[in-house]
């Protein structure tokens, strides 16, 4: 049953001798059929062992086969690593998988002068003369049990489990694995030592057609976990990652020789434990010449005294948007936290009382909040309010209908009086550019309560109703200038309007281009924004209260109530 | 003249200065007597330099005749440019650094410093063009630099400063000082 040629026992032989698993044979012998990886390993290691011991031979003829075993098969495992690279997994396993059958076996009794002297190599080293069984049945030297304990019904019910108790909401999954960098060096030492058998196969092969340990630990695994979950189809793009992470006590002493051979490969990296990653294992591994290899590092590799620890499983669901408008109705209130020194400077923040609730409803590990530009601490925004987005990362439960929607809504208005939202609603990644975008450009209204130092009358103020159009250069406010660079902007006043309340004070309503810095324009900022208020009324101005009235972005879209 | 007469009518809520700003001050600066100057430190740091209400050049109702911030032949504070969140490229005060000297119609002339101690973001090139700014709002539209101190150091800023409170209490001693004098 499996799709092995003559020419492929003596490399078998060898990786069996030498104490690698099953399925890790299979990968060497670029062995694309995804249901033998599927199959219980017992059941692999047997075939492999009949294959090599021709216990088969029931099947004396076939002779006809052996002269020219690979034009066909050859060009079928070319075939099924093209369409490994560009995916389908389903396709390709049904369609491999329906062809050994068809195919006869084309072992070979008659090769055995091949498998003699490998036979005898492979024995002498090892001392066992049954080359097989012994080894095979420990841990893997290449895969370190990856591709054994960890592909069992037993772990993948465990994968299930774990999974199932952090209670998502999903349709499908990808199975991300994490493996210990030693294993790419197990990896070359093993393909170093069948290489010579490798190129006697078939002449093109070369180390990139070796399926890879994850690519076969999903094969073998994945249809059990899907099983396990209830029957849900594992993908290669979802939006719903389950990661695995293997670990190994040996990987620092299994790579060190990496480090002094090509130091320049190992640069201390911050948040990793180990400077031996698999990105930089795998450039020295490609710098290093074969021969220097062999001095440093077993070929085959040694035998392992543990097996690989599977660490936690993590879930992780891709962000969801959210998006709406929000309402400030309180001037103490900021609109992120507001932390100095370590210390809060006030109890919340518009960014939490909206992010509560919500990460609640979404059950969402965390968020980021952005908005179309920002009122300071004592400003209110007031109209149709300020369009916003929260990102909520790694949510539990994703979808929600528009009822449910306004449900979180009204949950997030009747929370708190400092604050109200409207129009919220689930938005794509792609959309939330439009909050930025267009943020210089477009117009926002504003109410200011100015006093005036002098005292005043209706008619000494109306003259502003018909000031249009004014240009303003603003230097940096002193206010922000810290961590803003220093730069005269030019910014327009659309219009003005003034309703007189006392002698001393009257409200002003400005209708500008976003950007403008409204408290300067009102004080003068020590004469840094031109013209101001103190100038146009020749009198000092001073601003004591200020309201965003409308924030003019149309996205997103309104929500009919 | 009306200007500092209105200054009391109708004290308002707490004037921008009053919000954002402490105000520190240094007096007889060099030595020289009277010649006291305020820093105006905002809550982010940033301090702006001013004269005192109490400098010579505010007092007897003199007039200004030249402000120079050209302060040697190598070095001008006009030149002074900063780049960037970082302020790249301005130049560095010391306590002591000549910031501008101010030439009054009656031939005084007068050094104004930093007083403390870091980078020179912007001087104020409106007096140069109307220094009427520098007698009628001191304090405001009349400042003579900002100055950003480094983050490390600007608590340190109030270290060789006078609080408000401390420069009034110097200030009346001063006048009990000239009363006491004749008699
Ligand atoms: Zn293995």
């Amino acid at each position: 049953m499996l799709p092995l040629k003559e020419k492929d026992k003596p490399v078998v032989q060898k990786l069996l001798s030498a104490g690698c698993c099953a399925r890790c044979v299979l990968r060497f012998c670029c062995v694309l059929v995804q249901s033998l990886y599927r199959q219980p390993i017992q059941d692999t290691l047997k075939q492999l062992q009949d294959f090599v011991s021709n216990l088969d031979s029931s099947k004396p003829n076939e002779s006809t086969a052996v002269p020219e075993p690979h034009p066909a098969e050859g060009d079928e495992s070319h075939d099924a690593t093209e369409a490994k690279q560009g995916e389908d997994d389903s396709e390709q396993g049904t369609r491999t998988a329906m062809e050994p059958p068809d195919d006869p076996p084309k072992k070979r009794m008659k090769l055995d002068e091949d498998l003699k002297g490998s036979d005898a190599s492979a024995g002498s080293k090892d001392a066992e003369a049954p080359p097989a069984p012994a080894p095979a049945l420990g841990i893997c030297v290449v895969c370190l049990g990856v591709l054994q304990e960890y592909c069992s019904r037993d772990h993948a019910r465990k994968v299930a489990e774990a999974v199932k108790t952090e209670d998502y909401h999903f349709d499908t999954i990808v199975l991300s694995v994490s493996l210990p960098a030693q294993l790419c060096v197990r990896e070359h030492s093993c393909w170093l030592h069948v290489k010579k058998e490798m190129r006697e196969k078939i002449m093109t092969r070369v180390k990139d057609d070796i399926v890879p340990v994850k690519e076969a630990f999903k094969w073998s695994v994945q249809g059990l976990i899907a099983m396990e979950l209830g029957g849900v189809a594992v993908v290669t793009r979802s939006s719903f990652e389950v990661g695995m992470e293997f670990k190994h006590t040996a990987t620092d002493s299994d790579c060190h020789f990496l480090a002094t051979t090509c130091a320049d490969c190992f640069r201390p990296t911050k948040n990793k434990d180990s400077v031996f990653t698999r990105v930089a294992v795998v450039k020295a591994l490609e710098k290093i010449p074969d021969s220097k290899f062999l001095i440093h590092y077993p070929s085959p590799p040694g035998r392992p005294t543990s097996s690989c620890t599977s660490q936690a499983i993590q879930c992780l669901h891709t962000s969801i948007y959210v998006a709406g408008r929000y309402n400030k109705y309180s001037r103490s209130l900021s609109q992120t936290p507001w932390i100095i020194d370590g210390r809060r400077m006030m109890e919340s923040s518009v960014e939490e009382l909206i992010a509560e609730p919500l990460a609640n409803s979404f059950r969402a590990k965390g968020f980021n909040f952005s908005s179309s530009g920002r009122e300071d601490v004592d400003v209110r925004t007031l109209g149709k309010g300020r369009p916003f987005a929260m990102e909520m990362l790694n949510p539990h439960r994703c979808r929600f209908t528009k009822m449910e929607m306004k449900q979180i809504q009204e949950t997030i208005n009747t929370s708190s009086d400092k604050i109200a939202v409207r129009d919220l609603q689930i938005v794509t990644r792609e959309c939330m550019g439009h909050m930025k975008e267009g943020e210089e450009e477009k117009t926002k209204s504003y109410t200011a309560l100015v006093w005036t130092q002098k005292a005043i009358e209706k008619d000494d103020i109306v003259f502003l109703d018909d000031i249009k159009e004014l240009t303003l250069d603003q230097k940096t406010p002193l206010r922000v200038l810290h961590r803003r660079a220093l730069a005269v902007r030019q910014r327009v006043i659309h219009s003005m309007n003034t309703r007189f309340r006392d002698p001393h004070h009257f409200y002003l309503r400005l209708k500008t281009q976003a950007g403008t810095y409204i408290k300067e324009f009102v004080h003068g900022d020590f004469g840094r924004t031109k013209p101001n208020l103190c100038q146009l009324l020749k009198m000092d101005t001073d601003i004591l209260e200020l309201d965003v009235e409308s924030v003019d972005v149309d996205w997103p879209p309104a929500i009919s109530e | 003249m009306d200007c500092t007469e209105e200054k009391d009518i109708e004290t308002p809520a707490p004037s921008v200065i009053e919000r954002y700003f402490t105000r520190w001050y240094k007096a007889d600066v060099k030595g020289q007597a009277c010649e006291d100057h305020c820093i105006l430190q905002h809550s982010n740091r940033l301090c702006v330099l001013t004269l005192a209400e109490t400098h010579p050049i505010l007092q007897d109702g003199r007039t200004i005749k030249n402000i120079n911030y050209k302060i040697s032949n190598g070095c001008s504070r006009l030149n002074n440019k900063v780049a960037g969140k970082s302020k790249r490229g301005g130049q560095f005060l010391t306590e002591f650094a000549p910031v501008c000297r101010i030439t009054c119609t009656d031939e005084t002339e007068y050094t104004i410093y930093s007083c403390i101690r870091g980078r020179l973001l912007e001087v104020n090139e409106d007096i140069l063009v109307n220094s009427s700014l520098l007698l009628k709002k001191p304090s405001t539209d009349g400042y003579i630099a900002l100055i950003l101190p480094k983050f490390e150091e600007s608590k340190l800023v109030k270290e060789n400063l006078l609080s408000r409170e401390d420069f009034e209490v110097v200030v009346s001693k001063r006048a009990a000082d000239v009363q006491s004098q004749p008699s």
